[in-house]
């Protein structure tokens, strides 16, 4: 493929053109064979690709935190164990997707350049109610490569810095787009997580609850849901979890996160329902 | 030989057009752009909080421009577009400031030659490297010429003047408030047109536009300076 871009030369027209702020209306100019879902139509649907599962997020006074599991399934094969489906968005959010692994990591990369592109041209951040529309209508644009099999959801949260609270946006295929100020999960496990979840959150709880809560809705999911990964012991692969709040974005490290792996597991072998 | 009537030469065509473009940028006010131990400093006189002559291009790259302002923000703009369509083609670290400055030099030669009007315009693209030997600093002018410069650049009004104070002060290696106050002093040599030309002139926080390219930083290294932290720096500035 030659570069669309302009190797050597002046720079095309489209590049000068006064007009948007958004990248991803300029690639659809400029090169819209980049775009994600910009693919010709596929002869069958698509099903033996890989797909990520469950991401939680919840919110604490202050801010947000988003955990996500390590696997990648095709069909009831495991396609990758250390897969990070949980994303730095911009300085004040964060992004994980649950579906089509592809397409799903695809869909962020887009999404990130689309923040700091605005950031850079305008000199300003886009608001967070604006940064969640920007990604409904990516996830729109995918719409016809999700009726043929390769189907993906976002999860959004981020620190509103209006309001100084935590708000998590959730999508589904369709794009509609619904906002949650306590929790919210996605993929396969979404359903074990979101149980687990509903027993455990308050209203007024510390970052390290909401954190531990997190981690403990994806070792439920794990628990029920065959395409959810549980922590992995063996090969030190914990769940990634990012915090988002007045601070900013955070990913924590693994060694913050393996103690509370631990120590779920401790309470948990204790308990006959496991 | 007869001439149609109202013909030039090329050379006089050239010539008149490069007087034009010399004179707008006369114009303006200076920018400064100075390496320091940890990066690179950019420094601008200008008044307005909201209408930026310095600006983030990429991770390690950023812009900044004298002239007129429509003509050079079309450019920056067109610069980020650059960027971010090959960072997302290719990979974040195979964004440089040599093919942005190439595609800028191969763009304002064109505007030069073709368009009746040439850019009023002349811009300094840098790239800040793992170390101080890797950075790099390109000058462009109005006709498209580049040059590859070491240390430090001034462009704008009065930038011979500004120039050769750099020359004086500037000193491989030195601190991040050291290159400021190299930068400030060479700038206040220089009397925009409309200002007296004699007495002191003390550029203070207000009036300057300050950002930089920090090595130390993850990922995007461009932050701006300004508010308290400019006014901070200023003073210690002041008083070594």
């Amino acid at each position: 493929m030659a570069d669309p871009l302009g190797g050597a030369g002046r720079l095309p027209a489209v590049f000068m053109a006064p007009g948007t702020s958004s990248f991803t209306d300029f690639l659809s100019q400029s090169a819209p064979h980049l775009l994600p879902g910009a693919r010709e139509g596929l002869p069958a649907p698509v099903t033996e690709v890989a797909h990520g599962t469950t991401i939680v997020a919840v919110t604490f006074p202050g801010g947000v935190i988003m955990a996500g599991d390590r696997r990648a399934t095709q069909g009831h094969m495991i396609a990758q164990r250390d897969v990070e489906k949980v994303h730095h968005a911009d300085d004040f959010s964060c992004v994980g997707y649950a579906g089509t692994a592809g397409v799903g990591a695809e869909l962020i990369r887009l999404f990130q350049v689309e923040l700091e592109h605005y950031e850079k041209i305008e000199g300003a951040t886009l608001s967070l109610d604006a940064k969640a529309n920007r990604l409904a209508a990516m996830v729109k644009g995918n719409l016809p490569m999700a009726l043929q099999g390769l189907a993906v959801v976002p999860l959004f949260a981020g620190y509103d810095e209006d309001d100084g609270i935590g708000r998590i946006f959730s999508y589904d295929i369709a794009a509609a787009m619904s906002e949650e100020r306590t929790y919210e999960s996605i993929g396969s496990g979404s359903v074990f997580a979101k149980g687990s979840l509903k027993k455990r959150f308050r209203a007024d709880q510390s970052q390290a609850d909401a954190v531990r809560i997190a981690i403990e809705a994806l070792y439920d999911a794990a628990d029920d849901d065959s395409a959810t990964g549980g922590p992995d012991l063996i090969r030190r692969l914990y769940p990634i979890v990012a915090v988002v709040t007045v601070d900013g974005y955070r990913r924590y490290g693994d060694d913050e996160v393996e103690p509370v792996v631990s120590a779920i597991i401790a309470d948990r072998s204790t308990s006959a329902g496991g | 030989m007869t001439m149609p009537f109202g013909y030039a030469s090329p050379e006089q065509q050239v010539r008149d057009k490069s007087e034009y473009a010399r004179k707008g940028i006369a114009r303006g006010r200076s920018v400064v752009v100075i390496t320091y131990a940890e990066g690179i400093l950019f420094v601008a006189e200008n008044p307005s909080v909201t209408l930026h002559k310095i600006s983030e291009i990429y991770d390690r790259i950023a812009f900044a421009a004298v002239g007129k302002y429509n003509e050079f923000e079309n450019l920056r703009t067109a610069g980020i577009r650059l960027t971010d369509s090959r960072g997302y083609m290719y990979d974040r670290r195979d964004v440089t400031s040599r093919a942005l400055a190439n595609a800028y030099a191969q763009t304002l030669g064109a505007i030069f030659t073709e368009s009746v009007k040439p850019y009023e315009v002349e811009i300094v693209v840098a790239e800040v490297g793992r170390s101080s030997d890797d950075d790099q600093i390109y000058k462009l002018t109005f006709d498209g010429s580049i040059a590859d410069e070491r240390g430090f650049v001034a462009i704008g009004g009065a930038s011979d003047q500004v120039t050769t104070s750099l020359k004086e002060h500037h000193r491989d290696g030195q601190s991040l408030a050291d290159a400021l106050r190299t930068a400030v002093r060479a700038l206040t040599v220089s009397v925009p047109p409309g200002m007296p030309q004699n007495g002191e002139r003390v550029l203070a926080a207000a009036n300057l536009e300050v950002g930089m390219l920090d090595r130390t930083r993850a990922r995007r290294q461009f932050k701006r300076i300004g508010g308290r932290v400019l006014e901070d720096l200023l003073a210690e500035t002041a008083s070594a």
